[in-house]
Formats: structure tokens, C-alpha cells, sequence
């Protein structure tokens, strides 16, 4: 197995997972349960696909695709925040609004029910290995990027505040609700662009072509403990996972699908504590009354 | 009727009625968007599912999933716990069945083979169920994100075992099971003839009924719900807040599981990769909009057995992705109103009340 491959494929799949990771990470560490991210990744990736197709720029497909994580980010936030109807079912329901949104537009627009047609995506330079595509270099500093204003701004830190103790950061005169509803819309776009890169590296939209991969995110948010920059490890992490389990095929060491359950069995072992507890933010959960 | 029961009516009627309400105006949007009339295809999808016999009976099939996977949200809700993992609790379920089913004498009496293969499909999804259950209890782990990332792991596993094992060869099902079939409704009733529709609707309903008297009629039931109102003044009271849960768990999974049946020992009669078909999911909306109540579960069931349904009946017209827009639409609309129409309905109660 060469490792300069084994490298970049591991980086061009981790890709989608860290822009969603982080998308999850700043909507929970703002209290709000964020489990849509596969919802906001299939609308970016259709959005994009709608953007890309009709003007002919990828450019213009990347701010359809981040309009539409916006659009489904702020469903949300309305609903868990201004309605406070209970997250968890708010996360499920975008997921199913996003499936039968993108197939029924697929439908309307392509009149198909399985892809779109072909539309520009960037790069494409076989020598550069995909490293010619300015998403993948968005998406490398993305972690990076969110734990500095998580934890190095007045933003950052009146995030935290809120995810923690919402009451107490309203006593000190930061409006609660607006924080979250910030951090759920850009939770909504960065999402948004994991969906925006698999439509533009694949040059089109197939249905349902997110396949779980937001719920990838999820767990790499759990397994990295709410941290942008251990999130993006556990990202990197699952991405390795896949890879060896591709190159590898043919020689099956180990079927598929126990590669498959890596990232969620991990999550579990997280969870129950095993190798240093996950706790998650104090306030989770809970929106301000 | 005493006012509580009116009051808990009013509760529970008002956020369904609201979610219809805005589900139709968005119905309307996307069918005037392909440039048809709201109206015909409104008709359309109603004389497609109710409006004949095999149409019914599609509906009646698809329900009795639902009931099962509704029933399953529900009881762990009462408990104030969030099953997420009815999914592959459904499919574990259907799985055990299946390889119970294809392990007896064809010579047993259906009496019996009927009955082990239901408990095999309860033992199959308990299991499932339990897993959350216990690392809850035991670590304090979080049911709900457990039962999602459970979910993947189980129906890898099932893929798995399937694929690797016991698969027919170019299919991605089991063998047929040898005894434990339960019969179709067209084998009473011919007008059903084509429709999956099988009696497991009856056995859906009588675990309706069951979950009905368990919840309400039983010390246990009463102790379940205790729990999930107010977990620390049960613990104080002298309940076992962690027993509770770890059985809400293994009950809900159990029922979950028992819905296996309807595909596995009533349609098909073998295990099949993703039989389960999102019927796990769709429970945590028949279970939120039959307000966790057995009756509104089984009458929530059928609205969205109906919606599946019609979309198939509509499809000539617009495209049949319409209902699942609106199922969305629904689950958003009903989570949103519940809370408001509670805040609306005690204020206008406070005065009569003061």
C-alpha cells in the first residue's frame, strides 16, 4: 500500500466529516442537541448541486449549498429554540425533511429519482491528488479556526457560557437565545459544505448521497468530547479507517462491515466511560426559558 | 366527561390538528410547484389507500409496523427515556424470527411454532434494547445517542451474518422460514387478494391493548410512569429509578422487535438487508403524535401507513418524495406545537381555575 495515497485518501474522505464535526461541535457547545448534521449535509450537497447547474461556477454552488445548510440550520433553531420543541426530534425530523426535500426537487428539477447531471466541481488535476480544490483546504483549517474562536474571542467564550449555564450568561447580560441561534446557523452552513464537497467531487448529486456520513460527524463530535480539535482527530481517525478498509480490498482481513461499526463502537466505549468519560456540555439539551 | 380527561384531550388533539393543518398548506405548495391540482391529487391519494380494498390493505400492513415501533418510542418515553434505536431492535427482532422460523419442524403445530417465533422476534429486539438500557443504568451513558450509534452497529452486524452465513445465494435474504407463517388477510377475505396484509394487525392491537393495561391498570406501569415524570422523587419514593429504565429499555426493544413479524412470519417469511425501511424511525413520530398514548399511537400509525401509502397512489401526478416532505413537515409541526399549545391552553384555563 503506497501511504502517499493512503494519505490523501484518507484526507479527501475526512473532508465532509470535518465540516460537519464542527458544525456539531459549536450547536452543542451552545446547548442546542444537534443530531441533523447528515439533514444539513444532503441539503448543501443538493443546494450546491441546484447553484452549480444552473450558473456553471462551482464558486456559485458552494453559497447555494451554505444557503441551504442555512435554511435547514435556522428550521431548527426556530424550532428547538423559539417553539422549544425537544431536540432530539427536531434533529430526526430534519433528517427526514431533507431526504424527501432533496428527492422531491431532484425529481422536479432533473426529473430523476436517482442523480442529477453532471456539474462543474474544482480541480480535477490528476498530479495534485485533489489538493487543487480550495474546499479541502477550507476544510483542513476549519477545526483549527473554530477552536480559536471557541476559546480565544468574546464569542468563543459566551458560546461556552451559554451551552453551560444559560441562566447565569443571561445574568451577565448575554442574550442566550441570539447566541444560539448563531451558533445553530453557522452549525447549519459548516455542515452544509461537507455536503457542498461531496457533490462538487463527484461532480453530481446522487440521492441520498450523504449515507450516514453526518452521523459519522456525530460521533467524532462525542468521541472528541465537544472539542473542535479532537473532534477533527476522531475524524481523521474514522476517515483512516475507511481508507485501509478500501485499499485493502480483495486481501479481506476483516470484512467490511467491522470497519463499518469502528467509528460507533468507539462512540459507545466513549460514552460509557471506558477510556476517559464524555461528558457533554452541562446545558445540553435545555433551552432557556 | 370530568374536565381533567377533557383538558388532557384538548392537549393531546390540538398539535396533531395543527401539524395536518400545515402539512396540507405545504401538500398544497409542492403539487401547485409540478403544476397539478391540490385537489385531484388530495382525492387521488384518499381513494388509493382507503377508497379500495387493496389500497386498505397496503395501509394496514404498513400500520402494523408503525404500531409496533410506535408502541416501542412510547413505552420508553413514559419512562423518560428516548429509544432512537426501534430501527435495528425492529431488525434484530425480524432477524431472530427468521432464524427460529427456519430451524422448526414443519411438523410442530402452528399453535406453538406461531408463538416461539413471536417471542423469538421480543427475545432478538430486547436484546438490542437492553444494551442502551444497561449502559445507562451501569455508566450512565446516554440512551439516545447509544441507540443511534447502536443502530449502525446492529444492522452491520445483521448485513454481516446475512451476507457471510446464510444468505440465498444472489439475494441478500435468508432461506424461507419452515413453520411459523402467519396468514394473510386475503386468505379470509379476497377482496385484499395482492395486499401484504396479514393477521399480525390483530397481534399489533392486542399489544396495543396489553401496553394500554400495563402503562395504566398495573403497580408497574404506574411505577414506569412515575419514573419518567419525576425520577428523583420516585427514587425517593422507594423506586428503583435504574430497574425501571433498564426494563422500559428491554420492553421497548421487545416490542419493537415483535414488529418483525409483520414482514418476516406474515409477508415474506425470510429475513431481508434493511427490511426495517426507516419503520423504526417513523415511530418516533407515530409515537409523538399519538402523544405516547396507545390509542393515539395506533390512530397515528394508520395516518402515516396512509401518507406511505398514498404516495404510491399520487405518484402519476406528482412525485410519490411529496409524502415524505410532508411526514417532515408533520413530525416538525407537532414537536413545535406541543409545548405552545400546553402554554396556551393553562393560560386560557388560569382564570376559570383562580
Amino acid at each position: 500500500m503506497n501511504p502517499i495515497s493512503f494519505l490523501t485518501q484518507t484526507l479527501r474522505i475526512a473532508i465532509p466529516y470535518l465540516f460537519a464535526a464542527s458544525g456539531g461541535v459549536i450547536a452543542e457547545r451552545a446547548g442546542i442537541i444537534s443530531l441533523s448534521l447528515e439533514g444539513y449535509m444532503l441539503t448543501g450537497a443538493f443546494a450546491a448541486t441546484l447553484g452549480g447547474h444552473y450558473s456553471g461556477s462551482p464558486w456559485i454552488g458552494v453559497l447555494a449549498g451554505i444557503f441551504g445548510g442555512l435554511v435547514f440550520g435556522l428550521i431548527h433553531a426556530v424550532a428547538s429554540i423559539r417553539y422549544r420543541a425537544n431536540q432530539v426530534v427536531v434533529g430526526i425530523a430534519i433528517n427526514l425533511l431533507a431526504i424527501g426535500v432533496t428527492r422531491f426537487f431532484l425529481k422536479l428539477a432533473f426529473a430523476s429519482s436517482s442523480n442529477s447531471p453532471r456539474i462543474p466541481g474544482f480541480g480535477g488535476n490528476q498530479a495534485w491528488h485533489g489538493f487543487d480544490n480550495p474546499l479541502l483546504w477550507l476544510g483542513l483549517i476549519v477545526a483549527p479556526v473554530l477552536a480559536f474562536i471557541l476559546y480565544r474571542t468574546p464569542f468563543g467564550l459566551r458560546v461556552r457560557a451559554v451551552g453551560e449555564h444559560p441562566e447565569a450568561a443571561e445574568s451577565l447580560g448575554i442574550k442566550a437565545t441570539r447566541i444560539q441561534y448563531i451558533s445553530v446557523a453557522l452549525s447549519g452552513m459548516l455542515a452544509a459544505l461537507g455536503g457542498v464537497f461531496l457533490a462538487l467531487d463527484q461532480h453530481q448529486f446522487t440521492d441520498q448521497m450523504t449515507a450516514g456520513r453526518g452521523f459519522i460527524a456525530v460521533a467524532a463530535v462525542i468521541f472528541g468530547r465537544w472539542d473542535p480539535v479532537r473532534a477533527a482527530l476522531a475524524c481523521l481517525l474514522f476517515a483512516a479507517a475507511e481508507t485501509l478498509q478500501i485499499q485493502l480490498q480483495g486481501n479481506q482481513f476483516i470484512p467490511s462491515q467491522f470497519i463499518e461499526m469502528i467509528p460507533y463502537l468507539l462512540t459507545i466505549i466513549a460514552l460509557a466511560g471506558v477510556v476517559g468519560r464524555a461528558v457533554p456540555p452541562a446545558a445540553l439539551g435545555k433551552t432557556a426559558e | 366527561m370530568s374536565s381533567r380527561f377533557r383538558e388532557q384531550l384538548e392537549e393531546a388533539l390540538f398539535p396533531p390538528l395543527v401539524a395536518l393543518l400545515v402539512a396540507l398548506i405545504c401538500g398544497d405548495l409542492l403539487i401547485m410547484s409540478y403544476g397539478q391540482s391540490p385537489s385531484t391529487v388530495y382525492r387521488l391519494l384518499l381513494e388509493g389507500t382507503w377508497g379500495n380494498a387493496y389500497g386498505f390493505g397496503q395501509v394496514l400492513y404498513k400500520a402494523t409496523t408503525l404500531i409496533f415501533t410506535g408502541l416501542s418510542v412510547s413505552l420508553a418515553i413514559r419512562a423518560g427515556l428516548f429509544n432512537v434505536g426501534a430501527e435495528s431492535q425492529l431488525a434484530a427482532g425480524g432477524f431472530v424470527a427468521a432464524l427460529v422460523g427456519m430451524g422448526l419442524s414443519p411438523r410442530m403445530p402452528w399453535i406453538l411454532a406461531i408463538p416461539i417465533c413471536m417471542l423469538a422476534a421480543a427475545v432478538g429486539g430486547g436484546i438490542v434494547g437492553g444494551i442502551p438500557g444497561w449502559l445507562k443504568v451501569k455508566y450512565g451513558a446516554h440512551e439516545v445517542i447509544v441507540t443511534i450509534m447502536l443502530n449502525f452497529v446492529v444492522l452491520a452486524l445483521l448485513n454481516y451474518i446475512v451476507a457471510a452465513k446464510i444468505h440465498v445465494s444472489e439475494t441478500l435474504h435468508t432461506p424461507e422460514i419452515r413453520h411459523g407463517s402467519i396468514a394473510r388477510l386475503d386468505s379470509f377475505i379476497p377482496a385484499f387478494h395482492g395486499s401484504a396484509a396479514n393477521l399480525s394487525i390483530l397481534i399489533a392491537l392486542a399489544t396495543a391493548a396489553v401496553v394500554w393495561v400495563y402503562l395504566f391498570k398495573t403497580k408497574r406501569g404506574f411505577e414506569l410512569r412515575a419514573v419518567g415524570l419525576q425520577p428523583d422523587a420516585a427514587e425517593y419514593g422507594g423506586v428503583s429509578v435504574g430497574g425501571i429504565w433498564m426494563r422500559a429499555m428491554v420492553l421497548s426493544g421487545a416490542v419493537a422487535g415483535l414488529g418483525g413479524i409483520n414482514y418476516v412470519l406474515g409477508y415474506k417469511h425470510y429475513y431481508e438487508e434493511g427490511f426495517a425501511g426507516g419503520a423504526g424511525f417513523l415511530g418516533i413520530a407515530v409515537a409523538l403524535v399519538g402523544r405516547n398514548h396507545p390509542v393515539g399511537v395506533v390512530l397515528a400509525a394508520l395516518f402515516f401507513a396512509t401518507l406511505s401509502q398514498g404516495g404510491l397512489a399520487i405518484h402519476a401526478f406528482v412525485p410519490k418524495q411529496m409524502v415524505e416532505v410532508l411526514q417532515g413537515v408533520v413530525i416538525l409541526a407537532v414537536a413545535m406545537s406541543v409545548p405552545e399549545v400546553r402554554r396556551a391552553l393553562r393560560q386560557a384555563r388560569k382564570p376559570v381555575a383562580a
